[in-house]
């Protein structure tokens, strides 16, 4: 808190009078990031952010005295490395830990451990299958061609399938020409990657559902898909293009929680002179002979802007600040077929010792890192069914961390975090999405009582414990139906056609109201090129 | 062969990787695990523990102590207080330098020096006319750092002194976990942290103390790979890799002088005679030849290097100190060398120590230091920076 309070003022504190260049709807980190360039190219930006913290999906909060929870977003990858030098990040306090495992407990008993050690890690698979045990390392290395492929993609605009322009059809060309010099190996698995399931895709390689299991939930994460729905193929590559220091794949604790970095976001913007403002809910996008103009914020107040640049989802944005009435009908329908549907939660604990895993007992390295409940296909596929008929997962697949044992500023000395994302919590329950608040802690009970079939003491270990569900998401950061990335990740809504095709370039069909959150080009998770690429095209136009 | 320290016993059993280094003849860790990766993040966000028992360490006693060490010192050593420490090096008649180290005033007759090379033998030689006793206590003593963020909190642990009032580069004798040490508010890694002298017979003792108190607070042992890093990051130089010993070179082309290797401030001229005062005022006068320098390498050219060969950059794990040529900014001539280097994950920068042509040496120079991919001699553009790279608020308060 304050932290915060030292970057952005309350909106009330001191009202802003002035025009702005532009105004930047929403601190999220993307918000954040666009502020940063467009003050660093000399405009007058100012940020309104509607909640008392910055970050959005990715903030940091003492929900318990002492004990700081991501409460949502709780790794990094993604975050794109020349952001972080452009923007000089390190200096504003930008600091990501690597992961050091992954951690699979087995409800018999047994478990997995995947390390940085190749030796352990073939020697760990290998009492599973041999045979996934020498292909892994192959995996690992298609993987980072593909990542290498598609980092191209997301760190420059989607090509724009609708205009026929020759730079448009230079930039498909240059894919084409990347393509091409894929090795012929890289041909096969990206276009298999293109149309499989993640499950599908990884019987390609593995035959031990023990790692096919849990390496499949990176097709789901954020989407109402299961592990063997087609598309998620490429969902997965979306979770292993991230990178640390060089290393594809690699998930990072954010120093101080994941809102570390959407604060090191906003030192940045500040220092280049943009204003920030918390408290400050945007409730009227000010229409100008059909032209963005300004803002009105929650209490009335007016602010005028040569641009408004929105980074809430694009429901909100449209439906709420501008009004469907000022909206072409084809745009709308559009808009309206775009999927939120959002299916995760998050539940965060607060104990008071480690959890003592019975397939793998005491402390280690397996507890330092990402610790996966998603013991097989066939688990995960059950836990999809609950959700096709409204009811969150019976047994969900679980994502565990526990950063305050890498990072002792989140936790007192002895006293842990441990931050578990739950996936299947579909925001629409049978008996409707305004049930949330009376089910929040039969969801809470049921991740509880999941874990504590692997550790069975940690109920007596809890000394807080805060429950997100979808409905939450949606009622506290504006994200609609509780979508994780504003709008999910499915095949179908990224590139040219998220989050509408022909508007995938961070302009709208509103002059002067541009785009710039997850819920476009490239898309969701700690990024932050959304919020980059959207500045840089906007500063290219004017 | 190498010797076990003092702390062997712990190190060896924490130590899964078996990776051991020879360090003046004693058995150092390398890195404890594989990868060590954590090794780094914990020195860096919470707190490492170093076996740094090979230093050598000798302790100079009587009424001229003081003056004694600072007719071979350069930095004048009757000067400081007790409880005090000081960085210095020490120079041959010519103003090269032999080694560096920290001088520890323990009280007005009794002095402490820590080197990284034997010096029994150099500092003898100045005895003649001192009332000193000179002891090497190498053997004797055993010490531990503790570095990082973290490692006030773990002392607080196990000691009731005020560590507030330790301040940045001061001494003191306190008791932890009621052993007797020596406690120095120094090390080799540019963040707080605290080195700590202790008796060989309480070594063991000391290690579980801090390991145990250290446990809350995310402490875990540290080899001398990490430390690498950590001390290029700090911009600290390594008797070996950054110079050399005089005393060890063949030619003048080897040696160097403190005002060469950044060390000016460490030198008082004005005072009693020392060994190399005159050529060091010389030099002063005249100016030096080289300067000791941080370099930052510039991002987009290696990238565009690999993308030559259709790759994505790679990062060599840990530093180097293979030594590279750096030359001027259009590349036609060597003006110097690049004597150690690394990635640094905390500044995100691959940076580099390098010693260069004085007129070189402003920062904001842009050079080209010599860069290998795929096995062709390439260069990039490497900026002349500010050290230290990384300094947190943390290190002096
Ligand atoms: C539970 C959960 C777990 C996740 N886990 C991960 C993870 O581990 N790793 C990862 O990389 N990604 C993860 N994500 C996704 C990632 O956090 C998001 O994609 C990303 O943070 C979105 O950033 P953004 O800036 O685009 O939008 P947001 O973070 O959604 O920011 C929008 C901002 O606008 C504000 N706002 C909304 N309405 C208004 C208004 N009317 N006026 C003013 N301000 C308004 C909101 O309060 C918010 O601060 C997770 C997301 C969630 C929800």
């Amino acid at each position: 808190m304050s932290q915060v309070t030292q970057i952005a003022q309350p909106f009330n504190s001191h009202i802003p009078t002035e025009s702005y260049d532009a105004i930047v709807v929403g601190g999220g980190h993307n918000g954040l990031v666009c502020a940063a360039y467009l003050a660093k190219a000399g405009k007058k930006v100012l940020v309104l952010e509607s909640r008392h913290i910055l970050g959005g999906a990715a903030a940091s909060d003492e929900i318990f005295p002492g004990f700081t929870f991501s409460v949502y977003s709780y790794v990094v990858s993604l975050f794109r490395p020349h952001i972080v030098r452009e923007l000089d990040l390190t200096r504003h306090g930008y600091q990501v830990i690597p992961l050091e495992c992954t951690f699979t407990p087995f409800p018999d008993g047994e478990s997995m451990t995947r390390c940085g050690d190749p030796e352990a890690t073939r020697r760990e698979i290998a009492r599973f299958s041999p045979t996934d045990a020498e292909v892994a390392p192959r995996f690992s290395l298609a993987m980072t061609q593909m990542a290498s492929f598609i980092k191209h993609l997301i760190d420059s605009p989607a090509p724009d399938l609708t205009a026929l322009r020759i730079s448009e059809v230079a930039k498909l060309l240059g894919l084409g020409r990347r393509f091409k010099a894929l090795a012929d190996g890289g041909k096969y698995v990206f276009t298999k990657l293109m149309t499989m399931s993640a499950v599908e895709f990884l019987n390609l390689w593995f035959e031990s559902d023990r790692l096919v299991g849990p390496m499949s939930v990176s097709g789901i994460i954020g989407t109402f898909l299961g592990v063997r729905s087609p598309g998620t193929a490429y969902v997965l590559l979306h979770h292993y293009m991230g990178e640390i220091d060089g290393a594809f794949r690699s998930w990072g604790f954010s120093k101080g929680g994941t809102g570390g970095v959407s604060l090191a976001c906003a030192r940045a913007a500040r220092s280049f002179g943009a204003d920030i403002r918390t408290q400050a809910a945007v409730e009227k996008i000010i229409l100008r002979a059909g032209k963005a103009a300004g803002v009105v914020v929650r209490g009335g107040h007016e602010i005028k802007s040569k641009t408004v640049i929105s980074a809430v989802d694009a429901h909100q944005t449209f439906f709420k600040m501008i009004g469907a009435q000022h909206l072409d009908a084809d745009f709308v329908q559009q808009l309206k077929r775009f999927k939120y549907r959002g299916s995760s939660a998050k539940v965060n604990l607060a104990v008071d010792r480690l959890p003592d895993f019975g397939c793998k007992p005491g402390d280690g390295p397996h507890l330092r890192g990402d610790i996966t409940i998603a013991p097989g296909v066939e688990y995960l596929e059950k836990a999809y069914d609950d959700a096709k008929y409204g009811n969150f997962s019976e047994r969900p697949f679980l994502d565990i961390v526990i950063p305050s044992l890498t990072d002792p500023t989140v936790a007192p000395p002895g006293k842990h975090v441990i931050s578990i994302f739950v996936q299947y919590a579909p925001y629409h329950l049978k008996e409707g999405p305004e049930q949330w608040p009376a089910k929040r802690e039969a969801l809470g009970d049921t991740v509880v009582d999941t874990l504590a079939e692997y550790c069975p003491d940690i109920k007596d270990s809890i000394l807080h414990r805060q429950v997100v569900t979808p409905w939450d998401l949606e009622q506290d950061v504006g994200l609609t139906e509780g979508n994780i990335f504003q709008g999910e990740l499915s095949l179908e809504q990224l590139g040219p056609f998220r989050p509408v095709s022909g508007w995938s370039r961070y302009q709208t069909p509103i002059d002067h109201l541009w785009m710039c959150g997850s819920c476009v080009h490239p898309g969701g998770g700690i990024m932050g090129a959304p919020g980059e690429l959207a500045a840089k095209t906007l500063l290219k136009s004017s | 062969m190498p010797i076990p320290t003092p702390f062997h016993d712990r190190t060896a059993s924490l130590c899964t990787s078996h990776r051991w280094t020879d360090w003046a003849g004693y058995c150092a860790v390398c890195s404890y695990n594989l990868p060590n990766d954590s090794e780094y993040y914990a020195l860096r966000h919470a707190a490492g523990l170093i076996d740094i028992s090979p230093l050598f360490k000798y302790e100079v006693t009587g009424p001229d102590a003081a003056a004694f060490l600072s007719r071979i010192m350069t930095k004048n050593i009757e000067d400081i207080p007790g409880g005090r420490a000081v960085y210095c090096c020490w120079c041959d008649d010519f103003g090269k330098i032999i080694d560096d180290g920290t001088v520890f005033r323990l009280d007005k007759d009794r002095l402490r020096v820590h080197t990284a090379e034997p010096m029994l033998a150099w500092f003898k030689q100045f005895k003649r006319g001192f009332n000193v006793t000179l002891e090497d206590m190498t053997a004797k003593i055993a010490a531990v750092a503790i570095q990082g963020p973290t490692s006030r909190k773990i002392l607080r642990q196990i000691t009731d002194v005020d560590l507030d009032a330790l301040a940045y580069y001061r001494v003191l004798t306190v008791q932890l976990d009621k052993l007797p040490v020596l406690i120095s508010r120094t090390g080799y890694t540019g963040d707080l942290g605290y080195e700590i002298w202790v008796e060989n017979a309480a070594a063991l003792p000391l290690w579980d103390a801090l390991m145990s108190a250290g446990k809350p607070y995310l402490l875990q042992p540290v080899g001398l790979d990490v430390l690498d890093i950590a001390r290029i990051e700090a911009g600290l130089m390594l008797n070996g890799v950054e110079f050399h010993n005089a005393a060890h070179c063949l030619v003048e082309l080897q040696k160097s002088t403190p005002f060469e290797l950044g060390l000016g401030w460490t030198v008082d001229l004005e005072r009693e005679p020392f060994c190399g005062q005159r050529a060091l005022s010389a030099e002063q006068a005249a100016g030096s030849r080289f300067a000791f320098v941080g370099l930052e390498l510039d991002w987009d050219e290696q990238q565009a290097l690999y993308a030559k060969h259709g790759l994505p950059v790679q990062f060599n794990r840990g530093a180097w100190r293979s030594g590279v040529p750096v030359y001027n900014n259009d590349g036609s001539r060597q003006i110097g060398k690049a004597t150690s280097g690394t990635w640094s994950p905390i500044v995100k920068k691959n940076l580099a120590l390098a010693s260069v042509e004085t007129r070189y040496a402003q920062n904001g120079t842009v050079l080209k230091i010599e860069y290998t991919v795929e096995y062709r001699r390439e260069t990039v553009s490497a900026v002349v920076a500010p050290m230290p790279f990384y300094n947190p608020e943390h290190k002096k308060t």
